[in-house]
């Protein structure tokens, strides 16, 4: 196997351990192998499989703490970790806000691993490649795409009797198919747990007909427009929200949920009441790893309910400090949709965009969460109910909790690959949206 | 004895010694500092080597790294974190039926290092499926015996951690003793990097690459809640450098003006929307640069082969360009190099063990050349061949570690100085009726052809008749590539030129980060776009 069971992520653990001489001590455990494969120009370009096993030992004395990794897995190298963590933590200032390790607690458990995701082969990445690459070269299209994935497990264990552990399976299938001329651009791609699920021609077919439809794209003047975003550009601007999350930057002034004159916003309504955000590590559709690095559960929390704040994320510390439990952590999210279609979203549109997804994301003021980035791969004009024409791309200025407040209709949840680089990421499930006011601040010539 | 075990015994052993020496000997985590890839980890390499070449690769190349790297991170007057960390690895690359593949492992004995190769061999076949043209590398010099190292003048491994956590502190305290500054966070990281490398053309390259990366992030908050702003420490850049460094680095003086420069921005005026003359300090150039002259000169995007993340490039098809597209005015020469004192980029081979040279990508304003790989250059050879030159990479492969495939990252790029005189600051501002000079990097986005972007800065002031006057907030600034570049119509001197730079620039999928520099001097851009980024809800 290429990630470490239970019983030896365990064993490694209590061996790591067994050499601490710390006052407390905690081991983190992380193995795995993963597998990728490019391609460009409609051929594989570069491919790569990896197998690995970090061992990370923390050590305190009283309020001193520090950490040491290696991934050398022999005796001398694990013992050469645990010394080295026990000689920095000494000579480091007491830290005020060390919790303490944990003592033995009970984690949500599901199993995560899928059989196809855990056994893909190199040849098996190839034939999805060549699905996409074979469609676009009989339609004289250029794909570019990448194939993912991973199966590992992660592990914690404290002197103070936390033992946790989880194996999981994740994979991420993209592809960015354009015209040969560089006029035309679509993009589509899928998270899953489950290879077995993933339909690479569909794929292909969604990204074949968004850089054919692309071609020839016309200017369009920025400003606030009615935008349609499909799942992937909503998870591009919702896990800008998710991240800003803190409760602590919160309660010391410095966020979005900071309340004027002290304190946070829990409890506040500051989205539209369509929305509801929540992680679950066990829900199927949104699996992920049940516990933090302290070895503290993760259970299911709901973020916003009804457009309320109902919870920021607390850490052991700041939990204690303010008198409240700790929360788990955002890693992959569900965001409750609605049942309108995209077509219905389009068909009741004059005049709006259509989004495919973001691009170069970056924060510009954190007081209201406003991003910047562009459109690409795929960004239409609507016009009395349907896709008229394709329009450059836009860069836009905008914040997820200014478009939260301005949804004109929701779609079906689905899947999506939410990173801006296709990579195997937690889990997120959000429907499509029609929003009205946008806004986008100059064009790009970029196609 | 494996030498680990030996530095261990010898650190915990030392009954007989000095205070003075015992703590200094605590305070080196006991990691193999002396470490040199010994007979071992080269049997291992060459193990791989034959191996793949027995499985039928046609070309083969090993790398065996070992990272280390430490962190230490503040805030206030606390610890948040001191980490240690290692990973070792071998990566194998080959070709083989025409194709790449590539295997990587942690596990560092014969078998496993064999099975790598022999894995990479079968992904490469498999890779063969969809192949429509077979891989050619560019020739390249044999170098059987190739050794650099970063250098640094003081291991930043050697120094204690009180030490370097009291030199956080001290620029805590100085930043704190700012009334109206809240909050300070501070970190130094360190990276070592031995990197052994060997091919079966018969390189064999061993280096030893340090980085040094000081930060601090001065937070004021309104007396009424109203309000906060930070100040990054983003004018003090990381370095190839070892601890000396951080030494010259004045953190303590420069943390107070940092805090007060947060503390003022809470009062700036927010910015008019409209059209001014910049005057952009190589502090927050370097990135402008970074992302419409360095990226955009890379030519596997050109080629289309980061279309699916990175992106893919204006300048295309490259014979269009080459010799031919004015990126500038002729005061502006782009250079590409991987020699500079302390550049992040700097080596001494590049990870397919070519020796990279200095060369020019943009002369006298107009494109010259781009970025390559022994793969990438013969698709510039009538380029090459029209302006006589040779194919050959410009040594910009790269990795990030042992597990990831290597591929083309960009060398320092840098915007030289006034090829004439010794043009100062002043004579920048002098010429600006209305216009604004940004100070430091912040927020930065650029389309995927890298035409559109939008540039933030730390510190905004702005510029009446010639003269730098009061703090202006809420500023960045939108351009287009071409019309930006050919906007500038004066630059600084070489007193004026100052290197920028970060550890973490991405591309690639899976995405790999790399440590590039980028030298600049103060430079004029007329009648550029600003917007107003604040915004109620």
């Amino acid at each position: 196997m290429a990630y470490l069971s239970r019983d030896e992520a365990r064993a490694l653990a209590g061996r790591v351990l067994g050499m601490s001489r710390a006052e407390q001590a905690r081991v983190n455990i992380i193995s795995g192998a993963t597998g990728n494969t490019r391609f460009a120009a409609n051929q594989v370009s570069t491919s790569g499989d990896v197998t690995d096993t970090s061992v990370t030992i923390t050590s305190a004395f009283g309020r001193r703490v520090a950490s040491s990794t290696t991934n050398m897995l022999d005796d001398a190298s694990l013992r050469t970790a645990v010394q080295v963590s026990e000689r920095l933590a000494p000579l480091a200032p007491e830290d005020p806000e060390y919790p303490g390790e944990l003592g033995a607690m009970t984690v949500p458990e599901r199993n995560a691993v899928f059989a196809s995701t855990a056994e893909l082969t190199p040849e098996a990445r190839a034939r999805a490649a060549a699905e996409v690459t074979t469609l676009a070269a009989a339609r004289g299209l250029v794909a570019t795409g990448y194939v993912e994935h991973r199966t590992g497990s992660t592990a914690v264990m404290t002197t103070r009797g936390q033992f946790a552990y989880q194996a999981s399976s994740n994979a991420n299938f993209s592809t960015t198919v354009r015209t040969p001329e560089g006029t035309g651009s679509g993009w589509a791609g899928a998270g899953l747990f489950d290879w077995n699920e993933l339909n690479a021609r569909e794929i292909a077919e969604r990204a074949i007909e968004k850089a054919e439809l692309s071609r020839g794209a016309r200017d369009v003047e920025p400003g606030r427009w009615v935008t349609i975003l499909e799942p992937t550009a909503v998870a591009n601007m919702v896990g800008l929200m998710t991240g800003s999350l803190g409760a602590r930057s919160a309660d010391e002034g410095r966020s979005y949920f900071s309340r004027p004159g002290g304190g946070n916003r829990i409890g506040e309504r500051f989205l539209d009441g369509r929305v509801t955000i929540w992680s679950d590590p066990t829900d199927p559709r949104v699996l992920s790893t049940p516990f933090s690095g302290q070895g503290l559960p993760n259970r299911r929390q709901v973020w916003v309910e009804n457009g309320v704040l109902r919870s920021l994320t607390y850490d052991r510390f700041w939990a204690q400090r303010q008198n409240r439990e700790p929360t788990g952590f955002v890693n992959g999210y569900y965001m409750e949709g609605g049942n309108a279609t995209l077509d219905d979203m389009i068909r009741s549109t004059e005049r709006g965009l259509l989004l495919t997804r973001l691009w170069y994301i970056r924060s510009v003021d954190p007081r209201t969460i406003l991003f910047t980035g562009l459109t690409r791969d795929g960004t239409f004009m609507i016009e009395n109910g349907r896709i008229a024409y394709p329009v450059k791309n836009l860069r836009w200025n905008e914040s997820p909790v200014f478009m939260l407040n301005n949804i004109e209709m929701m779609g079906r949840p689905v899947r999506v690959s939410p990173s801006e680089s296709s990579e195997v990421s937690a889990a997120v499930v959000v429907p499509p949206l029609k929003v009205r006011d946008f806004t986008f601040t100059s064009v790009s010539d970029a196609v | 004895m494996r030498r680990r075990d030996f530095i261990v015994r010898g650190a915990v052993a030392g009954g007989a010694l000095s205070m003075l020496d015992l703590r200094a000997l605590l305070a080196q985590p006991a990691r193999r500092d002396d470490f040199e890839f010994d007979a071992q980890e080269r049997e291992l390499a060459f193990r791989a080597l034959d191996a793949a070449r027995a499985a039928g690769a046609t070309y083969a190349d090993v790398r065996v790294n070992r990272n280390r790297s430490q962190s230490v991170s503040t805030r206030e007057q606390q610890i948040t974190g001191i980490s240690d960390n290692e990973t070792m690895g071998m990566g194998v690359r080959v070709i083989a039926a025409g194709s790449w593949g590539f295997a990587a492992t942690n596990a560092l004995t014969s078998d496993e290092v064999a099975r790598a190769a022999r894995q990479a061999v079968a992904q490469a076949r498999a890779n063969a499926l969809t192949q429509l043209r077979p891989v050619e590398l560019a020739p390249a010099e044999v170098t059987p015996n190739g050794q650099w190292s970063s250098p640094i003048a003081v291991d930043p491994f050697e120094i204690a951690i009180e030490d370097k956590v009291s030199v956080l502190f001290g620029a805590n305290r100085a930043a704190q003793g700012v009334r109206g500054a809240r909050f300070v966070s501070s970190f130094f990281s360190f990276l070592r990097e031995d990197k052994f490398f060997a091919n079966t053309e018969g390189t064999v390259t061993n280096q030893t690459i340090y980085r040094t990366t000081p930060s601090v992030s001065v937070t004021a908050v309104a007396s009424d809640g109203s309000d906060f702003q930070s100040r990054e420490s983003t004018d003090l850049s990381p370095r190839g450098l070892g601890w000396e460094y951080v030494l010259d680095s004045d953190l303590g003086g420069n943390a107070e003006r940092w805090a007060e420069e947060a503390v003022e921005k809470l009062s700036a005026r927010p910015v008019t929307a409209g059209r001014y003359d910049l005057v952009l300090l190589p502090t927050n150039l370097w990135l402008t640069l970074h992302e419409s002259i360095a990226h955009p000169t890379e030519l596997d995007r050109i080629f289309g082969f980061e279309a699916n993340y990175a992106g893919t490039s204006f300048i295309y098809p490259p014979a269009d360009f080459l010799g031919r597209f004015r990126y500038g005015p002729e005061i502006m020469n782009i250079q590409g190099e991987r020699s500079s004192r302390g550049g992040l980029s700097t080596v001494g081979y590049d990870d397919e063990g070519v020796r990279p040279r200095d060369y020019l990508i943009v002369r006298d304003g107009v494109l010259n050349d781009l970025q390559t790989t022994r793969e990438q250059a013969p698709w510039l050879s009538d380029w090459y061949g029209q302006s006589g030159q040779a194919v050959r990479s410009h040594g910009c492969s790269y990795a990030q570690s042992w597990s990831d495939v290597q591929f083309q990252r960009m060398p320092n790029v840098n915007l030289l100085p006034h090829p004439d005189r010794d043009v100062p600051l002043d004579e920048l501002v002098d010429g600006v009726e209305n216009g604004i000079l940004i100070d430091g990097n912040s927020s930065f986005s650029i389309d995927q052809q890298r035409y559109n972007a939008q540039f933030s800065g730390q510190v905004f002031r702005e510029i009446r008749n010639g003269r730098v006057g009061g703090m202006l907030k809420d500023v960045a600034y939108q351009l287009r590539t071409p019309e930006f570049w050919n906007s500038m119509d004066l630059i600084g001197g070489r007193s004026t030129y100052w290197v920028g730079g970060a550890n973490n620039d991405g591309k690639g999928q899976p995405s790999q980060i790399n440590a590039v520099s980028h030298g600049c001097v103060p430079s004029r851009f007329r009648q550029v776009n600003v917007i107003n980024t604040g915004r109620g809800a």
